[in-house]
């Protein structure tokens, strides 16, 4: 898949779509790649995170610089399976992997207590003291059945009954909008 | 944001959702106690940004969608090639010759105007303002402006501004074809730079750098003397503070609003089959952008002047902009949206991050105390 082309071939397609595990129709796919070239706009493969972040609503989000260390340096394939995990084909187990991966920093297989820390003091900010963030980390785990010093792994993760897990939020990913350029 | 639907699941892409943002609407019907599940399921803020990856009502706003080919076959593309012939072979040189004729006449009647006659005050800035309008159609001339004037042509008082939408900086030229304006513009480097600081200078501009901090507090004095002069041209201002596209509008900077005087109107759409009238500054440099009018066929708009408008009685600044570009937006068929235009050069707040953080602290200490 050349870099600079503006098009992409059948094959193109049909590639990406494997990669993402058919999360995406093809004319999504297309759809997808105008954005990416959109985003992109020194044409040079992948998105850079200053390019990110020249998109407000996903500059104000309280996870941008976590996703953005996930987002780096991806080209178009990569790109459209990260976003995989919003499609509403994709299976809850796989929505749970990508939620594990955000989680898993350092990519080890384990989430620790401090990776959970870590993400709520992304999402909270200076609205709750540390002790509290790790008062209420501490609270939930033992609750669970786990104790602070475990560490999580995907089947941990599997068992817990997400609440939103993606289900009723994937209409807000506008991809009907996708189709009206 | 009042007047907006959320009955439908239909939702309208170009509708500003920043009110989902910044409520709590986003966290709905969860259980009372605080769960595992509840800190691990960050899906809702991903969910907002990957939607945010994949289309955003800012980034449509300063898109120009690069015209349909429509020379595909065998006898279109001759019909085309005769059309470059005709643009580039005739018009445009026609053009720059009436262009060029006009600026000498410009400067031939300027120039002494401005340096001689010095008594008369009076006289010699009515004479200034006359050769500026004068100058500005010949400008239009130049692209063949074909500009439709709807409404009452705005009169020369004091105590009123006039406020319009912004797409490049031929907006200036077209209105002040009609009338002498002073403007208020950012400072360009080049050959508009020496326009800005010679002739407009006798119009009573106005200049800003977005860069400086501190220029706010400047302008806005400077804004405040002018309207209050007698014999001031009528103050023109662009409160989106930078190009839009002509589809869309952005949010209104308050600046002109909270002056206390009467704030007219003016709505400004292009007609795009002729030429995509839209500046964008990061692509084109404006000669650039007026050598590509000038291989058009024509620059087609509408202006409407509309009704002046009052600040009510218990309305904020900001609630006064809104109404007015309300009242813009839907004479012109643009489309609103909830951001700031500086967001092109600048990055957002942090406090809007902030205040999302906010939120969802405050929901998840709320939701400890519960047992």
């Amino acid at each position: 898949m050349g870099n600079t082309s503006s098009m992409l071939t059948q094959y193109d397609i049909e590639e990406v779509q494997e990669h993402c595990n058919h999360a995406f129709s093809q004319q999504e796919i297309v759809s997808l790649y105008h954005r990416f070239c959109q985003l992109d706009r020194n044409s040079s493969g992948f998105i850079t995170g200053d390019e990110f972040l020249s998109v407000p609503e996903f500059a104000v989000n309280p996870l941008s610089q976590r996703l953005l260390r996930m987002l780096d340096g991806l080209n178009f394939k990569e790109f459209v399976a990260f976003l995989s995990a919003f499609s509403p084909r994709i299976s809850l187990q796989q929505k749970i992997e990508f939620l594990f991966k955000v989680y898993d920093f350092n990519s080890n297989g384990k989430v620790t207590f401090d990776d959970i820390l870590s993400v709520l003091r992304d999402l909270t900010g200076s609205f709750i003291s540390e002790q509290q963030r790790q008062e209420v980390i501490t609270r939930v785990l033992e609750e669970a059945g786990y104790r602070r010093d475990s560490s999580l792994v995907l089947s941990d993760f599997m068992r817990v009954r997400m609440y939103y897990c993606f289900q009723y939020l994937y209409y807000k990913l506008s991809f009907r909008s996708l189709f009206t350029d | 944001m009042g007047g907006l639907d959320s009955s439908s699941m239909e939702t309208d892409l170009d509708r500003p959702n920043i009110e989902e943002y910044l409520t709590t609407e986003t966290i709905r019907e969860v259980p009372k106690k605080l769960h595992l599940s509840d800190l691990l399921d960050i899906s809702p803020t991903l969910t907002e940004a990957a939607g945010a990856i994949v289309d955003d009502s800012f980034t449509r706003c300063f898109k120009s969608n690069s015209p349909e080919p429509w020379n595909w076959n065998i006898y279109l593309f001759p019909l085309w090639c005769l059309g470059v012939v005709v643009r580039y072979g005739i018009l445009f040189p026609a053009r720059v010759g009436v262009l060029a004729l006009g600026w000498i006449v410009f400067f031939a009647a300027f120039l002494p105007v401005h340096f001689l006659i010095r008594g008369h005050d009076k006289w010699r800035r009515k004479i200034e303002r006359k050769l500026v309008e004068m100058m500005c159609s010949v400008f239009v001339a130049s692209w063949t402006g074909v500009i439709k004037y709807h409404g009452p042509r705005p009169s020369r008082r004091p105590q009123q501004v006039f406020v319009a939408n912004h797409t490049s900086m031929i907006d200036f030229i077209i209105l002040e074809q009609m009338t002498a304006f002073a403007v208020i513009m950012q400072k360009h480097p080049g050959w508009v730079g020496f326009i800005q600081k010679t002739i407009l200078e006798s119009v009573g501009c106005i200049w800003f750098n977005r860069t400086e901090s501190k220029d706010r507090e400047v302008v806005a004095t400077k804004i405040r003397e002018h309207t209050q002069g007698v014999d001031n041209n009528p103050l023109l201002i662009f409160p989106e503070g930078t190009c839009v596209n002509n589809h869309y509008t952005v949010m209104f900077k308050k600046g002109a609003f909270e002056l206390g005087c009467a704030v007219c109107p003016v709505a400004i759409k292009y007609n795009k089959i002729f030429v995509d009238a839209f500046w964008n500054s990061k692509k084109q440099s404006f000669t650039t952008h007026l050598a590509q009018l000038m291989t058009s066929w024509a620059v087609v708009c509408d202006v409407w002047y509309l009704e002046p408008q009052y600040i009510r009685p218990g309305e904020i600044p900001i609630e006064f902009a809104e109404r007015v570009r309300d009242m813009i937006s839907v004479r012109a068929g643009l489309k609103k949206v909830p951001w700031d235009g500086y967001l092109k050069y600048f990055r957002p707040s942090p406090k809007l991050t902030e205040r999302k953080q906010q939120i969802f602290a405050e929901s998840v200490l709320k939701r400890l105390e519960e047992k």
